[in-house]
Formats: structure tokens, C-alpha cells, sequence
């Protein structure tokens, strides 16, 4: 067993932004109320709560304490799915529903309490997708509550973009079963207006040796609130959650992953970056890994780094590796958060490198490897053109 | 014929709440082909002199001139002093993560050379440099100074000058930490640069080990924040011979950089 804390400020960074590294506690009792799809399990939330100490609660435009309620101006949704696919609209008690997870906190269980209609998108066993399925979620300026599924049956194989833009105050639930044998991508893109709020649980049900990656892209919104969760429903069974976000100035941009290593011999691997600039933005960063005792043979690792690009953002990175059994290939976590520091930028400018172009060299050498893990190539393009973006608003 | 003119130059730096001299009236002309070497005792301001010409932020210019090829390089900004023609080998590189060599490289020598260098030829110009300084290929793909050794970092600061031709290199303590044989392919690569004709050199050295590699025009002592000495080569074996004792303790800048002269 190796337990790693790597460098959680690395030498020589004078970072605004702050680290808060949690001593272990039980990720199970550290939520105020057990897991539960209805929303009545939760009380309203003041934010002394572990999972609500970072979330500036006032922001979630009622989302946590009832007073949001659908009003059918809220997101439209298309889905695009290539030949073999099926991509249905069902209502509340469809059985395939809540399969993959079940809400851990009060929005999350509002979201499933409140939803009218479910998008499950089913991926038939052995068939191999060659075109992603796209569900764009474009939000209309209202509040909505949404739950979507995707299956795929065993030995399938899909990539699944969900594109989150447009403004709205947008609670929703995503299960991702993924069947024996299956290989699932999901890139799931928050590319909001500035105004957006976004809460809600992703919940991935890993088959027997099948292997699941979720990238977690997020740019835009107000605030953002996701929980990425992974249990494994068999052995072998493999996950790999990635993340990028670029958080600007007056940002909340929150990403809380929980692995539950409930199964023998599965991996885990978890790489989260994220960029920062601008006064008051926010960037929280909760990764939870628990490895129970009867998961022997587990092979996990999460790491989370911050580039500070200016004075006055704050990062919370908080990693939580939980072990209740020794039997295991190896676990280990990092988080580091860094300042894009003053000598970097003079040794690119004293070769020449005018200011922009350095920081644009750094940023994007930070996510590169990331980016490089989207594998859909107009995603990976809009991506960094957005980044481009940013980064010549900031110069701006 | 390219010139840098340093008049008078005073430089201040913020430590400890406190306001410091550490330049107290350097004056120096480098010319195109000829090479300086700046020696003197640990403390005595010499990386500051090649920092202050570079445009380290840290620096606080308070008064003097520096005028290369009559242009004001003080004025400039610090990318626009290397487009100018300035390069510092730096002594401490900077890692910088993400970045590969290759792509620093090329956007370097974009931006010193006003446009982006052809792809084929340019291919070939690394490459040959590369095997010049004995750098593995493998050494393109590395991020900029993340993980190199000492003499790597020295090797890969003299790539950028064979490849960036600048008017004025200087080259600050370059020698140190090397070995011998690294401090040979070092010098054999300055050298090349040196027998243009193109560059004029300022040698910042403690040691006078690198100069039996490199061979200076003049050399100058510098102690106390300015030049105290200047004179040929054979000032350097003077220095050899005695130390910079005399200098530091004798001299005319007694205990003016006492904290730091005793290291």
C-alpha cells in the first residue's frame, strides 16, 4: 500500500489560490444524510455540511431548498445517435431508471424527485459504434430537472458527448450502465452562459472487465456542482475519470468524485486539472476513493493539479484515499496546486516569446495530456479554442 | 557592427522590506566578434548585471543607459530586448511543465526570427545542433528543463544560442556545475558561435577553468557592484594565481558586499 501526498505545495509557489487536505474520515458518515432518491430523505442543506462547506449555496438559485421548480422553459434535448442505437423518452417509472446510483445529496435527490421525462439511450450487445451518440442538453433560460440513461449491452462499445450550453438552472441525474465486457467514453462538456447553474450526479455501473472513461470538461455556468461516481458491479472492471475546467473570475466550478472499490480486482484512475484566474473564482476539488475490505487486487490512483494563472482565485482540493484492506496492487494520491509562475514567464519572454503566446504555451501544455484523452476531434478543437479564449480575455 | 553600451548602470533589488544597491555604475561596450569575460567573487553582482540586461522583473533599474546598436534596451520589454538580438544563458533554467523542447524551440526562433522557419529545413537545423552538442534525439520531446540534469540544462541553453544567432549573448556562469567533458561540448558550442563573427560575448564566470576553453579578448574583475579591473587575458591568470582576495578585502569596495563575499 502506498500512500502518496505528493508535493501539496509545490516549492517555490507563492499560489493565491488555497489547498484544504482533509484528514481521513469516513467518506460514508461525512454526508449529512444516507444516499436516497427522494428528496424529503435530505434536510435543507445551511452549509456547515461537509459536502456544502465550499458551495456557495445562494447561488444555487433554490435548486437545494425546494423553491426551484420546473417551469418548462428550461433545457430542450436532442439526441443524435448513429444507426443501432436506441434512443427512447420515458416517463418516471420506467424500471431502467436510478439502476447505476442513487442521489447522495439534496439537489441531486431533487432532481429525481422532480423530473417529468427520462432520455435512456441503449447501446445493443457487441454492437461497436464508429460515430459518437450526441445529447445536447441547450439550456432556454428556465429551471429544469433531468435524468438520462445510457446502456450498453455486453461487449459494446460507444462514446457518448454530453453538451451542456445555453443558460438554466439545471439539476439532473446520469446513470451509465455499462454491460460484461463493455467499453463506454463519455465526454460530458459544460459549456454554459455565464449565468447558468448546473448540479447533479453522473453514476457509472461498471460491468465484469468492462471499461468505462468519463471526461468532465467544464468552462462555463455560474456555478457548477457535479458528483462523477463509480462502483463496479463484477470483477475486472476498469475506470478512468478525467476532468479539465477552467474556472474564471466569479466562478464556481466543483467537481466530487467518489470510486467505490466494492469489487475485487478493478482499477481506477482519476486525473483532474484544472486552470484558474480572475477574482473570486473557485474551483473545489473533492476526490474520494474507497477501497472496501472485500475489494483485494485493487489497483488506484487519483490525481488533482491547479495552475493558478492570477491573483485572487481559490482552489480546494481535497483528497481522500479511504483502505480497509492491505490486499491490494497499489493506491495512491496527489494534488498539487502551482502558480504560473513569474520565472516561467520570463524564461519564455527572454527567448523572445512575447507574454500572450507564453501563457498560452504553458495552459496549454498543462491540459495537452488531457485533452489528448477526449479522443472526439471537434470536441478537442472547441475545447481549445475556448481555452484560447479565455486566455486572450484575460490579456485583454 | 552590433554594439552593447552600458553606461553607468545602477540597479537596485527589494529584500527584506529594504531597498539594495547591487550596480553601482557598470560601464562595458561589447562589440560584434569580441568576448568579455566578467569575473569576480560570489556576491559581487554579476548575475544581477546579466539579469538587469535581460529584464528580470525582480531588478530595479534607478539609473545608467544600455544601448544596443543605439537603441534603448532599457525601453524594451523582455521578449522584445531577445527579438532585439539579447540572449541570457540563463544559470538556473527554468522548468517549465507541458512544454516540449521542440515546440519551445520552434516558437522561440518564430518570434526572434519574425516568422516561422521552414518546417524541413528547420527539422534539420535542430537536429544538426543536437548531435553538435551531443543531446539525444529523444531530447526534442523532453518539457523544457523538467527533469534535466545540471549538464543538460547547460547544453540545452546553448542550443538556443546556436539557434537563435543572437547580436550580444550573455552567458551567465555557464561553466558551473558542469564536468569536464560537459564543459567542453558546452565550449565547443559557444565557440561556433563565437567564430561568426556575428556575436559579441559577455562571459560571466567565477572560475577561470572555462576560459582555457573559451578564449576572451578582455577581461574584467568585478567586485562591489561595478568593474574594478579590466585588462587581457592575462588578468584571467592573474585571478588564477591570486584569488579574488585582493579585490574583495583591499579593494576600493571594502565591505560592501561583505554578507555575501564571505560565501
Amino acid at each position: 500500500m502506498a500512500e502518496a501526498q505528493k508535493n501539496p505545495v509545490p516549492v517555490g509557489s507563492t499560489t493565491a489560490g488555497q489547498i484544504a487536505v482533509a484528514a481521513e474520515s469516513t467518506v460514508a458518515t461525512r454526508m449529512s444524510a444516507p444516499p436516497s432518491f427522494d428528496v424529503a430523505d435530505f434536510p435543507v442543506p445551511h452549509g456547515r455540511e461537509e459536502e456544502w462547506r465550499f458551495t456557495p449555496l445562494e447561488r444555487l438559485r433554490g435548486l437545494h431548498d425546494g423553491t426551484a421548480v420546473a417551469n418548462g422553459t428550461g433545457v430542450k434535448i436532442t439526441v443524435e445517435a448513429p444507426e443501432g442505437v436506441l434512443v427512447e423518452t420515458v416517463g418516471r417509472d420506467d424500471a431502467r431508471l436510478g439502476k447505476a446510483g442513487v442521489p447522495v445529496d439534496r439537489v441531486a435527490a431533487q432532481a429525481y424527485s422532480a423530473f417529468e421525462t427520462a432520455s435512456v439511450v441503449t447501446v445493443p450487445k457487441e454492437t461497436v459504434l464508429t460515430e459518437p451518440v450526441r445529447i445536447a442538453v441547450h439550456g432556454e433560460g428556465g429551471v429544469a430537472f433531468g435524468h438520462q440513461v445510457i446502456e450498453l449491452g455486453a461487449f459494446a462499445e460507444a462514446v457518448v458527448v454530453l453538451d451542456h450550453t445555453g443558460d438554466a438552472v439545471f439539476a439532473a441525474n446520469v446513470d451509465f450502465v455499462v454491460g460484461d465486457g463493455a467499453k463506454l467514453t463519455v465526454v460530458s462538456v459544460q459549456d454554459w452562459d455565464e449565468k447558468a447553474v448546473h448540479a447533479g450526479q453522473h453514476n457509472a455501473r461498471i460491468g465484469r472487465d468492462a471499461h468505462f472513461k468519463s471526461v468532465v470538461v467544464t468552462f462555463g455556468g455560474d456555478l457548477v456542482r457535479l458528483y462523477p461516481r463509480v462502483e463496479y458491479a463484477a470483477t475486472g472492471g476498469e475506470a478512468e475519470l478525467y476532468g479539465l475546467y477552467f474556472t474564471d473570475q466569479g466562478q464556481h466550478q466543483e467537481h466530487r468524485l467518489f470510486v467505490d472499490h466494492n469489487t475485487p480486482h478493478c482499477k481506477s484512475n482519476v486525473a483532474y486539472k484544472g486552470a484558474l484566474q480572475g477574482d473570486d473564482a473557485h474551483a473545489v476539488w473533492i476526490g474520494d476513493v474507497l477501497i472496501e475490505a472485500k475489494a483485494e487486487g485493487t489497483d488506484t490512483y487519483e490525481m488533482n493539479r491547479n495552475l493558478v494563472l492570477t491573483d485572487g482565485a481559490r482552489v480546494d482540493s481535497v483528497p481522500n484515499l479511504e483502505i480497509e484492506t492491505g490486499e491490494i496492487v497499489g493506491a495512491g494520491h496527489a494534488s498539487a496546486t502551482g502558480r504560473f509562475d513569474d520565472e516561467q514567464l520570463f524564461y519564455l519572454m527572454a527567448r523572445g516569446i512575447p507574454e500572450h503566446e507564453a501563457r498560452r504555451l504553458v495552459v496549454r501544455g498543462f491540459f495537452a495530456e488531457l485533452v489528448q484523452q477526449i479522443g472526439v476531434q471537434d470536441i478537442e478543437e472547441r475545447l481549445i479554442a475556448r481555452i484560447e479564449e479565455e486566455l486572450e480575455a484575460s490579456v485583454a | 557592427m552590433a554594439t552593447l553600451e552600458i553606461r553607468d548602470l545602477h540597479v537596485t533589488v527589494e529584500a527584506d522590506n529594504a531597498t539594495k544597491e547591487i550596480l553601482k555604475g557598470v560601464d562595458l561596450t561589447v562589440k560584434q566578434g569580441e568576448t568579455h569575460a566578467i569575473m569576480g567573487p560570489n556576491g559581487s553582482g554579476k548575475s544581477t548585471l546579466a539579469y538587469s540586461l535581460a529584464g528580470h522583473p525582480k531588478y530595479t533599474i534607478t539609473s545608467g543607459t544600455v544601448l544596443l546598436d543605439g537603441e534603448d534596451v532599457l525601453a524594451m520589454s523582455v521578449d522584445e530586448r531577445a527579438r532585439a538580438g539579447l540572449f541570457l544563458a540563463m544559470q538556473y533554467p527554468v522548468e517549465v511543465p507541458g512544454v516540449s523542447v521542440s515546440n519551445f524551440l520552434r516558437t522561440s526562433a518564430t518570434a526572434v526570427r519574425g516568422e516561422a522557419p521552414k518546417l524541413r529545413t528547420w527539422v534539420k537545423e535542430v537536429k544538426g545542433a543536437m548531435e553538435r552538442l551531443h543531446m539525444d534525439a529523444s531530447f526534442a520531446e523532453r518539457n523544457v528543463n523538467e527533469g534535466f540534469s545540471g549538464g543538460e540544462k547547460k547544453r540545452h541553453e546553448i542550443l538556443q544560442l546556436e539557434l537563435l544567432k543572437p547580436k550580444v549573448a550573455i552567458l551567465d556562469e555557464t561553466d558551473s556545475g558542469l564536468d569536464v567533458d560537459a564543459l567542453r561540448i558546452v565550449s565547443e558550442g559557444v565557440n561556433r558561435v563565437r567564430e561568426s563573427g556575428e556575436v559579441g560575448t559577455l562571459l560571466i564566470t567565477h572560475y577561470t577553468r572555462i576560459l582555457r576553453y573559451i578564449k576572451p579578448d578582455h577581461v574584467h574583475v568585478f567586485a562591489g557592484g561595478r568593474i574594478v579591473e579590466s585588462g587581457g587575458p592575462e588578468l584571467a591568470d592573474k585571478l588564477e594565481n591570486e584569488g579574488y582576495e585582493a579585490y574583495v578585502k583591499g579593494g576600493p569596495v571594502s565591505g560592501a558586499n561583505s554578507k555575501e563575499g564571505a560565501a
